[in-house]
């Protein structure tokens, strides 16, 4: 399956799964919430244009808000793990091959560590971003930290189980093709 | 000239970044303020269609809570028939007809239409609901949402075939309301904590309360019909700052299985509304 359609089909999933099933959980607190989506950005392909990278999560961010009821919500904090992420990345990879090998952030790839290190950054990083929306236009400070760690904790937990059951196989990219 | 061009060539990421994120918060701000966004319309359209979709399954789970609410109610409204009524003089019988203007010169002043709930979130801070009614079926903004059982909110953003509801369940929601005990009117929003209750404020500490009082829209409700169930007192806390006390209601309607409700409009309140415009200010 080539790349961009791959992509197409993770875009698609990743919006009804949140809007269709995480999102109709009943609630068990007012600050967990199950944030999955944003995965999507994160397992874009290395070899994405960053500008391209920034208008993808743009309009994947504004079409989760179309679902979710506040347009512009979602498209904020998506928007911003999208210009960040390739900083992030530059400093993670391996040092050792100058050019990437994998086709995309994977354990495999980044390893165990790093990988993990940008998973929870990143998501962080959303979260504060999320929530201090809402933040800005009611609630106080425990609920901004309240909900930035439940969330937070919550969807690491999610991203985890979802890496454990869909096992990306992660193709090595030879210097021959 | 050619600095400019090499500045934007150099800076161009952040400068799509700022550019891009403008326009996500100005969408949002705009939002805010208006409920209308580009492409909100058209959005609504398609979202419309897929939650249709998907509502088709979750429907059956929830026929049986659905089919109970609704029987309930056709029981209460064949209660207040006219036919269910004896009348003392037997040989006299009452004629109801259905036309817009009563022959004993009442005017209708609420029409209702039902709509089926295709999309209802309860978890996010602010909730929507989106109905399968929109503005070809006559469906207008700022029209009242009601449940079987209650009141569930009101219409901010209409399409051609779908309809967007600001749920009681929204920071920004604020209804009149009244406890049936005493007539004492305030306001009711939501704050956010537990999509089963919601707040009645403005209510004086001299109002008697007790736990279990009935509330009720009141005639300032704008367009909702006054004397409609809104929910029943479970919790009363004073404001030590202020004289008003503040009650946790429990809502009457049940928005984790809302599957139909009825949109009524006010047909006298734009007379209403003009002249309340018409007020002088000084």
């Amino acid at each position: 399956m080539s790349s961009l359609l791959k992509n197409i089909i993770r875009f698609i999933f990743f919006i009804l799964v949140q809007a269709f099933v995480l999102d109709k959980v009943p609630p068990l607190h007012q600050y967990v919430k199950p944030i999955f989506y944003f995965l999507f950005i994160l397992w874009l392909p290395f070899s994405i244009n960053r500008s391209w990278q920034m208008i993808i999560a743009f309009a994947f961010g504004l079409c989760m808000d179309y679902f979710s009821g506040t347009p512009g919500l979602h498209a904020i904090p998506c928007l911003l793990i999208a210009y960040l992420r390739p900083f992030l990345l530059s400093i993670l990879l391996p040092r050792e091959t100058t050019e990437v090998s994998y086709a995309e952030p994977s354990i495999k790839s980044l390893g165990a560590v790093p990988y993990g290190v940008y998973i929870l950054l990143l998501t962080f990083i959303h979260h504060s971003c999320l929530v201090m929306i809402e933040w800005l236009q009611f609630g106080d400070f425990v609920f901004f930290i309240g909900k930035v760690a439940a969330s937070t904790g919550i969807s690491l937990l999610l991203i985890f189980v979802t890496e454990m059951l869909f096992p990306r196989k992660a193709k090595f990219r030879t210097n021959a093709a | 000239m050619r600095n400019i061009f090499l500045f934007i060539r150099r800076f161009f990421n952040l400068l799509l970044f700022l550019a891009l994120q403008g326009l996500a918060i100005y969408i949002l701000v705009n939002y805010n303020k208006t409920h209308q966004a580009f492409f909100a319309e058209k959005a609504n359209e398609v979202t419309g269609v897929i939650n249709e979709k998907y509502n088709n399954v979750e429907y059956y789970f929830q026929l049986k809570k659905t089919n109970e609410s609704l029987a309930a109610q056709n029981a209460m409204l064949l209660n207040q028939q006219r036919t269910s009524f004896e009348n003392a003089d037997t040989a006299k019988q009452i004629k109801i007809d259905s036309l817009l203007k009563d022959t004993l010169g009442l005017v209708r002043k609420y029409n209702f239409l039902v709509a089926k709930v295709v999309n209802n979130s309860v978890n996010e801070e602010n909730n929507y609901i989106t109905m399968h009614r929109g503005a070809q079926q006559g469906v207008k903004n700022g029209m009242a949402v009601l449940g079987p059982d209650g009141i569930a909110g009101r219409v901010i953003l209409v399409s051609d075939n779908y309809s967007r509801v600001m749920s009681l369940l929204n920071h920004k929601s604020k209804v009149s309301a009244m406890l049936k005990r005493g007539f004492y009117s305030g306001i009711a929003d939501w704050d956010g904590k537990d999509p089963q209750y919601i707040q009645l404020r403005g209510i004086p500490k001299s109002a008697q309360v007790k736990k279990g009082d009935t509330v009720l829209t009141s005639n300032l409700s704008g367009s909702f019909p006054p004397g409609l169930m809104v929910g029943t007192v479970s919790g009363i806390s004073s404001d030590p700052s202020t004289s008003f006390y503040i009650l946790n209601i429990k809502t009457a309607t049940n928005f984790f299985t809302l599957q139909y409700a009825f949109l009524t409009d006010n047909l006298l309140g734009a007379e209403q509304q003009q002249l309340e415009a018409q007020t002088p200010k000084d």
